[in-house]
């Protein structure tokens, strides 16, 4: 048993419980998901002990975690500020958002801020086109929509998680 | 209209919770097929009632469940949970706030093809949804409603959640399988198609959310009842996703056939700024572009209509308003870097041209194109058409070939002087 495995094996067994044992491949994104959720991205170990628990290559796990875009392999800030410029939401400003959002954290979009909290992307339609301009903010352990903001709501926003990832730095 | 058959929650209260759902007469129609009617019977109610297929192609959802084969088991059904479209969220409301419904529905088509075991395929940035369905399911479990001896008879069913992670593709039905596989979402080669060989090589359904919870009014009222909602093609109800340029963006429950005209001014409230409407986009991302004329707006909102009166497709009703500020070299930049982005990269017409199509329309927004690469960009997309493997291809062409077409103006306005 690895490491990942010791860690999270109630998750993992209730995973595998999902899908007939002849395709136990299908829990890679599932396991994925996990890694993810645990460190913000996929690090080469992760990639190693999955595999090795659904019996498939480093490559094969390695490449299901390139196609899609929510696994990261690599660290970015602490929180993927996500923000939607899509056509609909473009139609209601959300690349003005975007640019606002850049200069108040002096980033372009891409980058991560120089404390290492916020990495600010551009992503695909969320399925939240009525609630323009839309954010999803991809963290540790969740991914949470923002909708319907503005400046000012975006600044709070930003506040409330610099406190929140603080403290919980400090107290680890 | 006030009486809703899929946006319920909106009249009735604590409808996302079983106790509410129940209350208003939930799960009823799940105990009356399995208690007192024959698989094929439920199935043959959906095919009278005429449901077609929420997720875009229109086809009809009883005639789909009939291509599975009885000589092959186990069959799966699959709810399509991954709306990913741009300018669709309609789903999404089901999922967050009427999820029972959505489930009785999954529940009853799993009953009808005798399934005994079905998944949810949600998008990956809906994960706080699928925690939520998973405790759905979990309740559904212990008020008995899933698991083994439903109702004292000899029907089980079992029901999963499968969080995808960021890929339009995987709504495409096979690349979906093919994820849920643990695979990368590339559509597969067919035949076989997936009625008769599907998820784990098995017969499977595949439906979209909006289409499944429209079976439980189904088999309670009855494919009578149904027929008085609509046209007679088309019938029943349909969630419009409106977005854009609109004053009332959201989603409105409309019978199929409600004109454009109707949802913009009337619902929608029209557009900002009193400005003019320039452009419809009936199907998201993937539509071909309506200039909005009189004609236009007059047109009902059905599968043959739009089809027949403007050569565009209804696909899955997210109608993107577009004013007449909005240069449409520029929207179709917006949605040529979507499919660039989106394409799996398969096949080769497709992950060229897409990447051709991107390429020669950021020139264009920089002013560095000429008005041959207009024409250039034409040739890509016609050339793409009929050469992919699956829609999505096809989908990246046509608002670029119907902008050219209809609005040649606005790319002629941005090449270089
Ligand atoms: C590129 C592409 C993306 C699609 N995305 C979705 C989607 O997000 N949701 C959906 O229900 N159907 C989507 N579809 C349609 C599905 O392939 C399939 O037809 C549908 O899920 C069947 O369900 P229905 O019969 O209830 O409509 C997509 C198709 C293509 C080609
Ligand atoms: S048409 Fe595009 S998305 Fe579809 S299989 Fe080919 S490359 Fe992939
Ligand atoms: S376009 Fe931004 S959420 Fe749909």
């Amino acid at each position: 048993m690895n490491e990942f495995q010791e860690k999270n094996s109630d998750e993992i067994r209730q995973i595998l419980a999902k899908y007939p044992p002849e395709y136990k491949r299908s829990a890679v994104m599932p396991l994925l998901h996990i890694a993810q959720r645990r460190k913000g991205y996929v690090s080469p170990d992760d990639i190693r002990n999955i595999a090795e628990i659904l019996d498939i290559s480093s490559t094969d796990v390695a490449s299901v975690s390139g196609f899609y875009t929510l696994f990261h392999e690599e660290e970015g800030g602490r929180y993927r500020i996500q923000i939607c410029t899509d056509l609909p939401c473009a139609l209601r400003g959300a690349e003005t958002f975007l640019q606002s959002v850049c200069a108040e954290l002096g980033v372009a979009p891409g980058e991560t801020t120089s404390d290492g909290f916020f990495t600010v992307e551009e992503v695909k339609c969320l399925a939240a086109c009525h609630r323009a301009p839309v954010l999803q903010v991809q963290g540790e352990d969740e991914i949470i929509y923002h909708e319907n903001q503005t400046l000012e709501t975006f600044r709070t926003l930003i506040e409330d998680l610099r406190r929140h990832g603080q403290a919980q730095k400090e107290g680890a | 209209m006030s009486q809703y058959i899929l946006l319920r929650h909106r009249d009735t209260p604590n409808l996302h919770t079983l106790d509410g759902y129940q209350a208003s007469g939930g799960f009823a129609a799940f105990q009356k097929a399995v208690t007192t009617m024959k698989p094929e019977e439920v199935l043959q109610e959906v095919k009278d009632s005429g449901l077609r297929e929420r997720g875009g192609a229109g086809f009809p959802t009883g005639i789909k469940w009939s291509f599975l084969p009885d000589k092959i088991w186990p069959h799966y059904v699959v709810a399509n949970a991954d709306e990913s479209e741009p300018g669709t969220f309609k789903d999404r409301e089901l999922l967050e706030e009427n999820p029972f419904q959505f489930l009785e529905g999954l529940m009853l088509a799993c009953y009808a093809v005798q399934a005994n075991l079905g998944y949810v395929y949600l998008r990956g940035e809906f994960w706080q949804i699928s925690e939520q369905i998973d405790g759905c399911i979990a309740a559904l479990e212990s008020a008995g409603l899933l698991g083994e001896n439903l109702f004292g008879g000899n029907y089980k069913l079992s029901l999963h959640t499968h969080l995808g992670a960021g890929a339009y593709i995987c709504g495409e039905e096979t690349a979906l399988l093919e994820s849920i596989e643990g695979h990368l979402g590339q559509p597969r080669l067919r035949p076989p198609f997936p009625a008769t060989s599907g998820l784990f090589n098995k017969p499977t359904v595949i439906n979209n959310v909006e289409t499944l919870a429209n079976v439980p009014p189904i088999v309670e009222h009855g494919a009578a009842w149904y027929h008085t909602f609509g046209t007679e093609k088309s019938p029943g109800t349909k969630i419009f996703s409106l977005s854009g340029n609109i004053n009332k963006p959201g989603n409105y429950e409309l019978p199929l056939g409600t004109p454009f005209r109707e949802l913009i001014y009337g619902h929608g409230g029209g557009i900002p700024g009193g400005r003019g409407v320039k452009a419809i986009m009936a199907a998201g991302a993937s539509s071909t572009l309506i200039l909005a004329d009189d004609k236009a707006l007059d047109t009902p909102m059905d599968y043959e209509s739009t089809l027949q009166e403007l050569g565009a497709p209804l696909g899955s009703a997210s109608v993107i308003v577009v004013d007449d500020a909005v240069n449409i070299g520029w929207l179709v930049k917006k949605t040529a870097n979507f499919f660039k982005h989106e394409s799996c990269g398969k096949c080769t017409p497709c992950r060229e041209g897409t990447y051709w199509m991107d390429h020669i329309t950021q020139r264009l927004i920089e002013g560095e194109a000429s008005l041959q690469d207009v024409d250039l960009l034409y040739n890509v997309a016609t050339q793409m058409q009929g050469r992919n493997l699956c829609a999505l291809g096809e989908f990246s062409t046509m608002a670029v070939t119907s902008g050219i077409e209809k609005f040649r103006d606005d790319f002629e306005a941005l090449v270089k002087k």
